[in-house]
């Protein structure tokens, strides 16, 4: 079987903050590049169907030159090929069209994103990507069933408030995958200097159409009044807390 | 400037953000309200509040939530009655049909959105980046119509009884390639119920190690507090998802929440901004966990814990 696995590289912001000249973004030097946390859950649910049933795992992922070390910190868990689409715009719905694209080329049995990004959080890109490629959904996977003889696939998805839906879906499919629905797997040094030398397939991203949102104006919102910060040392801290306590649970 | 609001709605009853979505959807004109679903006529009253013009209810042969029926609907409404702004909560039902319809139809798009206003004609969605470090607003010059997900407990859910007109629509239904089976309870075994507890000590991925929340459980007792977690704790299987506090997990309004090494993810802020006294200690200044406490201390946790522990 065939699975493709949909990363990002995203960024992560310190304590620091400024923004980049034209205003709408951070400056990239304040930025840290790191794996999207639901897409280690994702590949890891891809090695372990092929695990189970054989083929091939491709990852895809949209960005510059640097959002190669993503893909390489997944080749290392197991996977075995990498494209990287360059020129795509940033919002969900270029980056889905751009993935598309190259999705659809790979004819895959199922095609896995991570639910949300942690530095953009808008759980969109998948269940477009979904739409553009005109094949069932689920979105907020905790458990996958895949039955590879049935083209079909059993899911839960996870609900608000600790409930969870149960689902049935004909395959292909593409499934969002929440964090938690499996351990996903440490890369062994070796494996992580093997992930070096492999060639990733650079694509060119085709017109992307019209993008979901404009950026008109990036800020650090007001942080209204906040918490009362306490000083002091740690014996300090807690006797202040101590004391802010026992006075509320009196 | 119409507004169309996608009711939601779980074992029979409308939910919190449905009114929460009138709210902000009758700031920027008249608001008409779906309600898809098999009996949704049963559900009219829930969502027929001061504000809403009309309530129209849409029949689907779904007897829950399934994602290819809601785009069906949605994309009918939507290209009947052309409304200028659909709004959806940004839960998990409306992350898997809103940016589809949103791609298929072209429409503007954002989710996760705390914030909107009008501009002249121009609809302007605010939205945070980076961990909500940031804030952007967000621009749709090149959409006759936006869909905006909106971020559930932001605005207050509407009240007052309405006078809506009641009209209906059919879609055409075709069958479901993602099929409902059946709701389970995920938390039907919790060993203590979180909800109900005064005070909570909450911990989150700042303990680290596994090892370290035997301690925050001793430090727990001690204290008189019942133990509680984020998401993380919960998805490297430290902790039963019982104890979870956020979106996901279970929504507590103790008297005291103390948090530990808890940065504050969206999600589990939704879960407990409502605390009577928020107290949270973390390494980083910037945690959005500081946003909502109402008092706060940039500490090593662990130093912090035990002191506290001599005093209880």
């Amino acid at each position: 079987m065939k699975v493709v696995v949909c990363i990002k590289q995203v960024l992560q912001l310190g304590d620091e903050v400024e923004f980049q000249g034209d205003g709408l973004d951070v400056d990239p030097d304040y930025l840290d590049p790191a794996l999207n946390e639901w897409d280690s859950f994702a590949t890891e649910e891809a090695l372990l169907l092929r695990e189970r049933l054989g083929g091939e795992v491709v990852l895809v992922t949209c960005g510059p030159k640097q959002s190669e070390s993503a893909l390489r910190r997944c080749l290392a868990m197991g996977a075995d090929r990498a494209i990287r689409i360059e020129g795509a715009g940033r919002d969900p719905f270029s980056v889905a069209r751009a993935l598309a694209g190259v999705v659809r080329e790979e004819s895959a049995d199922l095609v896995l994103c991570g639910v949300q990004s942690s530095d953009a959080v808008q759980a969109a890109t998948g269940t477009a990507l979904a739409e553009l490629l005109d094949l069932p959904r689920a979105a907020v996977v905790t458990r996958l069933d895949y039955d590879a003889d049935g083209r079909k696939a059993v899911v839960q998805r996870e609900l608000e408030g600790g409930l969870v839906d149960r689902v049935e879906l004909d395959t292909p499919a593409v499934l969002t995958i929440q964090t938690g629905i499996n351990q996903p797997r440490y890369a062994n040094l070796r494996a992580i200097k093997q992930a070096e030398q492999v060639e990733i397939d650079v694509r060119t991203a085709a017109d992307g159409g019209m993008p979901a949102y404009r950026v008109r104006r990036m800020f650090v919102p007001d942080r209204g009044e906040g918490a009362e910060m306490i000083d002091g040392s740690p014996a300090e801290i807690a006797g202040r807390i101590a004391a802010i306590v026992k006075e509320r649970l009196a | 400037m119409s507004v169309l609001v996608v009711a939601e709605h779980l074992r029979g009853q409308v939910r919190d953000v449905t009114r929460e979505l009138i709210t902000a959807g009758r700031d920027l004109g008249p608001v008409t309200v779906a309600v898809i679903g098999q009996d949704p006529g049963a559900l009219v009253d829930a969502v027929n509040v001061k504000g809403v013009e009309e309530i129209v209810t849409v029949a689907i042969p779904a007897g829950e939530f399934e994602n290819d029926a809601y785009q069906a609907a949605v994309e009918e409404l939507i290209a009947s009655r052309r409304p200028r702004v659909t709004l959806l909560g940004f839960t998990v039902n409306s992350m898997g049909y809103g940016p589809a319809v949103a791609v298929k139809l072209g429409l503007g798009f954002a989710s996760d959105v705390h914030g909107v206003v009008l501009e002249g004609d121009a609809v302007i969605a605010t939205r945070s980046f980076y961990g909500s470090k940031v804030s952007a607003e967000l621009e749709f010059p090149e959409a006759e119509s936006v869909m905006l997900l909106l971020r559930p407990t932001v605005w207050s859910p509407a009240e007052g009884e309405g006078s809506a007109r009641m009209t209906s629509f059919e879609v055409t239904a075709a069958p479901s390639r993602a099929r409902h089976l059946e709701l389970v309870e995920a938390t039907a075994s919790a060993d203590v119920d979180i909800t109900q507890a005064d005070f909570l000590l909450s911990v989150g991925r700042g303990i680290g190690d596994k090892e370290n929340v035997e301690m925050f459980r001793e430090l727990a007792e001690k204290m008189g507090a019942t133990l509680s977690v984020s998401r993380p704790l919960v998805d490297a299987g430290w902790m039963p998802a019982s104890r979870q506090v956020g979106q996901s997990g279970k929504t507590v309004k103790p008297a005291v929440y103390l948090a530990f090494g808890i940065s504050g993810a969206v999600q589990h802020l939704a879960g407990m901004k409502t605390a009577g006294t928020i107290i949270a200690v973390n390494t980083d200044p910037e945690a959005a966990i500081f946003n909502v406490a109402h008092y706060g201390a940039k500490a090593d946790l662990f130093d912090v814990a035990e002191e506290l522990e001599k005093l209880f």
